[in-house]
């Protein structure tokens, strides 16, 4: 009975009940007696500094209640970055100032300049337009190498240059790897885009702010993967309110992807203002203020080089990357392209030598930082694309290529300082080959040039770090956080479990999966255990939801309290049994003592912790509450190899993916539907990356591609039924669980196996000259790259 | 949006008459006049819907075999009534948006907008229909006058369309990715006396005619006799984030040799 609600049950989500019939609660369904609304007057220009804001004429429009611009918010701490990059030389990275409401210059369209806080929104929005700016608008840094020329237009005017940081990784590994480039028998290079993505969860942010004068306490309810996160640092660093008068709710969050994790201006000025107008203050963003307010993804300008040896190992890899980090570092910015990035250069292969380059650049455009996969969708598409042009060049079938050269014996110490603990990259490759039907794939190409399509199979393997991190080794690279999870497995007087959580779930599914593995652990069933997360006043400090971390640190967490909680039933169940401690055994909710039919149910044992009659009250306490806080040994690596089938019209250039599998190990799994489902949202994801989302900017810095009739989302008939496996399981070696993570996999895994997928349609119709096209591989891109 | 008031009159001369106060605008199905409010984009004092006038709704054939549209006719009405006479503009209908447009768009919206990506502006003009007005009826060569940019005049309500019904025709819609608007429309009418060709989604001047392809199809209806033409000028095309006006150019040819092999 246990069995069919604990690990391996592919359950039913819970929570999908109340979203599914319109009860959800989220952070807009919640609404303050006597709240007033804030809007965000923001800059229209890309870079120009701010000689006059007149808000006189709009301080007496009505319903205003008051007007904040920056000069409010002098003396007041900015928002700060979490990651602090230490530089090729030595030197820490420059580090701007990054105030709530500009002050001084504003640095790229989208910046708030002023804040209206009203009776209703909409005076609010009437107000605003009243407000007269002066702004002298200066030249826009848009492009990324024209930012680091010598006399380029500085973003900020403090620092020394637009150069954030320049990183080498392993420094130490630069001559060795320019040596073994200059020796090789061949070299591929590749140059390419990882195009900017604006992450666009369902629901836009949400941030409301309120002051109780009694007990001069402030809640921030906000749409966070990560609400103690936001309480420390906004807490801590920009206002002033140590964490025991700040509470920070994250109640349903409607998908993160990233752009959730970090502390936003927007969240600290509702704090900031419910104090001060001592009422609450509530935000709601427009589809078009997320566009260009929420932290976008990737942007990367890379080039790679692969050496290999005339047997075609692979010999050395060389990166030289632009990073755009925007006009300000967002949270986790500087660490996205650096340690999530450069630690994955090897992928799954045993290149000896790697050097890796990321030039960070500061730009008047959104901030950008962590989305869907973080630097490891980088690492793997350029990694992946070089791989399938050497192939290409070398006139070998890539499949081969890449296992020839596949790391085979673990633990695998690679060049960039990470240690793969378990993995078996034939065997995810074999089961691809099983379940993408790579031998009716020539069958397929036939029937498609029947109907004068040009069909193309990409291949690509992934390997991610994630489970993030261990908080030592994560603090020496530059980490001004800990990575570690906490849990609370509160035992309640009949038997019912309340798990308090510091991971957080916003689409992930963790009210079902978690309450699996207590369910296993104790032989009950799952019903009988509640989640609860997102909120700082009743779940212990933790660092949330991202990094595909949630059951490999926080189900471990749990896993470590759910453990005490057994060790001290049993010290109960053997004072109820008269037995010996060594001798109760628990099994399926029973407690029993070893070789006899002595037993006692859980339900006995549970309310003897709360009823302590019978009890042994000099050896342990009542109750039956455990807190653990789980720090990881090591990133856990999932891995994988996808293939994506693609036709192209070579009339249009029009893409059409008609067949996507994925053969994933990500170690033990705790509820298979679940993983399938997370699996299939990252290929979707990974298929709009590749095709479809565009985030451009014009030389101005004018957002081109500021609402959806520009930006392309993937839609359902963008993607085609897909065939994913998860059977290839080597469990994580350092958790208890065993698990790896499966979160970001497909957004990592699949955008290069697109993007091979359509150059190999182009070469099948003698386009045999194109060896790149840059994402997102749209009609009009594919017909340019087909026309010589 | 701003605060405007709200009438919903019954018949096309209470609505005319509400239309003649300053800054009072037509609503019909909202699609796109609500989301530029809501962008305040526009603030007219008075919105003056159309819904609930019975007298412009609707799809019949005329006497002389014409297909006549109420101008507040929705798509989903079109798609569906248009299907049996007139499959070529039913099935232009049937892809415009999704569901939820289409039940709320109209054929007079669409048409006094007149969007530069917009389906039925190709319908129209590559039919030669007459857009009828509460004032006077408007050839649809003469109507469509740029970007944005039509015969109407102010508080001028489109009442009907009257589409001659061709022989055979079709349109072809390349989507742009994200609006799924046209990149490059074409519709392709034969009648009896001659072929014509409208393009829509291309050019910087809004819908036109491409009067090569349609002599061409005159004397030869078939995709072949489009190969042989090269494709319409790209300079004067719209050149941005989803295509050149060169790529633009080379697709109105590609969807107008579709269109003729799928005309039914
Ligand atoms: C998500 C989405 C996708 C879409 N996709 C497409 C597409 O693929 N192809 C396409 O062609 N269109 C598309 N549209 C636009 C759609 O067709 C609109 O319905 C149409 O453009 C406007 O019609 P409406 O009835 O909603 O007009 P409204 O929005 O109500 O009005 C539009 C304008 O026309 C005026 N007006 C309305 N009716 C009349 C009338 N009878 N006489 C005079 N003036 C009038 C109004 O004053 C206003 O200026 C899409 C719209 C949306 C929201």
């Amino acid at each position: 009975m246990p069995k069919d609600t604990g690990i391996g049950a592919s359950t039913k989500r819970r929570e999908d009940v109340r979203f599914l019939t319109g009860v959800g609660n989220y952070t807009d369904d919640v609404n303050i007696y006597g709240q007033a609304y804030v809007h965000f007057l923001r800059s229209d220009v890309a870079h120009g500094r701010i000689k006059n804001i007149d808000t006189s004429a709009a301080s007496g429009m009505p319903g205003v209640v008051r007007i904040f611009t920056g000069a409010d918010f002098e003396g007041v701490g900015g928002i700060p970055c979490g990651w602090q990059i230490t530089d090729r030389h030595g030197n820490p990275m420059q580090e701007p100032a990054h105030p709530v409401l500009a002050q001084g210059k504003v640095r790229h369209v989208g910046d708030p300049i002023a804040a209206i806080v009203a009776e209703t929104l909409e005076e609010a929005r009437d107000a605003a337009e009243a407000i007269e700016l002066d702004i002298e608008e200066l030249p826009a840094v848009v492009d990324m190498k024209a930012a680091v020329a010598d006399g380029a237009t500085k973003v900020h005017d403090d620092l020394e240059n637009n150069l954030c940081y320049d990183w080498g990784f392993v420094e130490e590994n630069r001559e060795a790897v320019d040596k073994a480039i200059k020796e090789a028998a061949h070299v591929t290079t590749l140059e390419l885009v990882n195009n900017r993505l604006v992450a666009n969860p369902m629901e836009p942010r949400v941030a409301v702010g309120d002051y109780n004068r009694a007990d001069d306490m402030s809640t921030l309810y906000t749409t966070s993967q990560n609400p103690h996160v936001i309480r420390l640092l906004m807490g801590a660093f920009v206002l002033g309110i140590p964490e025991h008068k700040l509470r920070v709710v994250a109640p349903d969050v409607g998908g993160g992807f990233g752009t959730k994790i970090f502390h936003y201006a927007e969240e600290a000025f509702c704090t900031f203002a419910a104090r001060q107008l001592k009422r609450a203050v509530k935000w709601t963003s427009s589809r078009s203020e997320a566009f260009m307010s929420d932290a976008h993804g990737r942007d990367h300008v890379t080039k790679i080089e692969l050496a290999l040896d005339k047997d075609n190992n692979f010999t050395a890899i060389r990166t030289e990357t632009y990073a755009n980090m925007g006009a300000y570092l967002s949270t986790f910015a500087p660490s996205v392209p650096t340690w999530l990035h450069g630690t994955l250069m090897a992928g799954n292969y045993k290149t000896p030598l790697i050097y890796v380059n990321v030039k960070a650049v500061f730009t008047n455009t959104v901030p950008v930082d962590a989305y869907r996969g973080a630097g490891r969708p980088e690492a793997t598409f350029q990694l992946e694309r070089v791989v399938d042009k050497a192939a290409r060049e070398l006139g070998v079938d890539p499949v081969a290529l890449r296992r020839q050269n596949f790391i085979t014996e673990f633990p695998y110490s690679t060049p960039v300082a990470v240690e793969y603990d378990t993995g078996d990259y034939d065997a995810t490759m074999d089961k691809l080959q099983e379940i993408a039907d790579f031998a009716g794939f020539e069958a397929r190409r036939k029937e498609s040039e029947k109907r004068g399509k040009l069909r193309g199979l990409g291949i690509n393997c992934y390997i991610e770090a994630c489970g993030i991190a261990p908080s030592n080794l994560v603090g020496q690279l530059g980490a001004r956080a800990g990575l570690y999870e906490s849990a609370t497995v509160r035992v309640n007087a009949t038997g019912g479990i309340t798990v308090m959580t510091g991971s957080h779930s916003h689409g992930q599914g963790h009210e079902t999966s978690f309450p699996q593995v207590v369910a296993e652990m104790l032989g009950i069933d799952a019903s009988m255990v509640e989640i609860v997360h997102g909120d700082t006043a009743n779940t212990p400090m933790g660092m949330g939801t991202y990094g595909s971390r949630s059951i490999a640190v926080g189900g471990s967490a749990m896993v470590r309290a759910t453990e005490k909680i057994i060790n001290k039933a049993k010290k109960i169940a053997s004072h109820l049994l008269e037995a010996s401690e060594a001798d109760i055994e628990l099994k399926d909710g029973q407690f029993t003592v070893a070789g006899t039919d002595k037993s006692v149910a859980w339900g006995d044992v549970t309310l003897a912790a709360y009823v302590p009659h019978n009890y042994p009250l000099e050896d342990i306490e009542p109750g039956l509450e455990e807190t653990a806080f789980y720090d990881p040994a090591n990133f856990t690596y999932p891995s994988g190899a996808y293939a994506c089938e693609v036709e192209v019209d070579p009339e249009t250039g029009k893409v059409t993916v008609e067949r996507f599998a994925a053969a994933d190990d990500f170690g033990n799994i705790i509820n298979p539907m679940i993983v399938s489902g997370q699996v299939h949202g990252g290929i979707a994801q990974g298929v709009g990356q590749a095709l479809l989302e565009n985030c451009a900017y014009d030389e101005n810095g004018q957002l081109l591609s500021a609402s959806y009739m520009d930006y392309a989302m993937p839609r359902a008939d963008d993607v085609p039924f897909y065939q994913v496996d998860h059977s290839c399981q080597t469990p994580c070696t350092h958790n208890p669980l065993g698990v790896k993570g499966c979160g970001e996999a497909g957004a990592i895994g699949s955008p290069p196996a697109v993007i091979n997928a359509v150059i190999d349609a182009l070469h099948s119709g003698g386009h045999t000259h194109v060896e790149h096209i840059n994402m997102p591989a749209t009609p009009a891109r594919v017909w340019a790259a087909m026309q010589k | 949006m701003y605060n405007f008031d709200l009438v919903r009159p019954t018949s096309i001369d209470e609505a005319v008459k509400a239309l003649g106060e300053e800054d009072a605008q037509p609503l019909a199905g909202g699609q796109t006049l609500i989301p530029t409010l809501k962008q305040r984009l526009a603030m007219p004092t008075k919105l003056v819907s159309l819904t609930g006038i019975a007298d412009i709704k609707g799809v019949c054939k005329t006497d002389d075999g014409q297909l006549a549209i109420g101008g507040g006719t929705t798509h989903g009405t079109v798609a569906k009534e248009a299907m049996a006479d007139f499959p070529g503009l039913a099935n232009l209908a049937a892809n415009v948006g999704d569901p939820a447009v289409r039940n709320r768009g109209t054929i007079g919206g669409s048409l006094a907008n007149n969007d530069p990506s917009a389906c039925y502006p190709a319908a129209a003009l590559g039919t030669g229909a007459t857009i009828k007005t509460n004032k006077r009826e408007i050839a649809a060569d003469d109507y469509f006058q740029g970007m944005f940019a039509t015969a109407l005049e102010e508080a001028e309500i489109i009442t009907e369309v009257r589409f001659p019904i061709p022989e055979k025709s079709n349109y072809q819609k390349f989507e742009q990715q994200a609006s799924r608007f046209a990149l490059v429309g074409v519709f392709v009418a034969k009648y009896a006396d001659g072929v014509r060709v409208a393009v829509t989604g291309a050019s910087n001047e809004g819908v036109f005619r491409w009067s090569e392809a349609e002599s061409a199809l005159s004397s030869n209806f078939s995709a072949e006799a489009i190969d042989s033409l090269s494709a319409p000028d790209g300079s004067n095309m719209i050149s941005d984030l989803h295509g050149s006006g060169d790529y633009r150019a080379h697709i109105v040819k590609v969807m107008t040799k579709r269109a003729v092999a799928a005309a039914s």
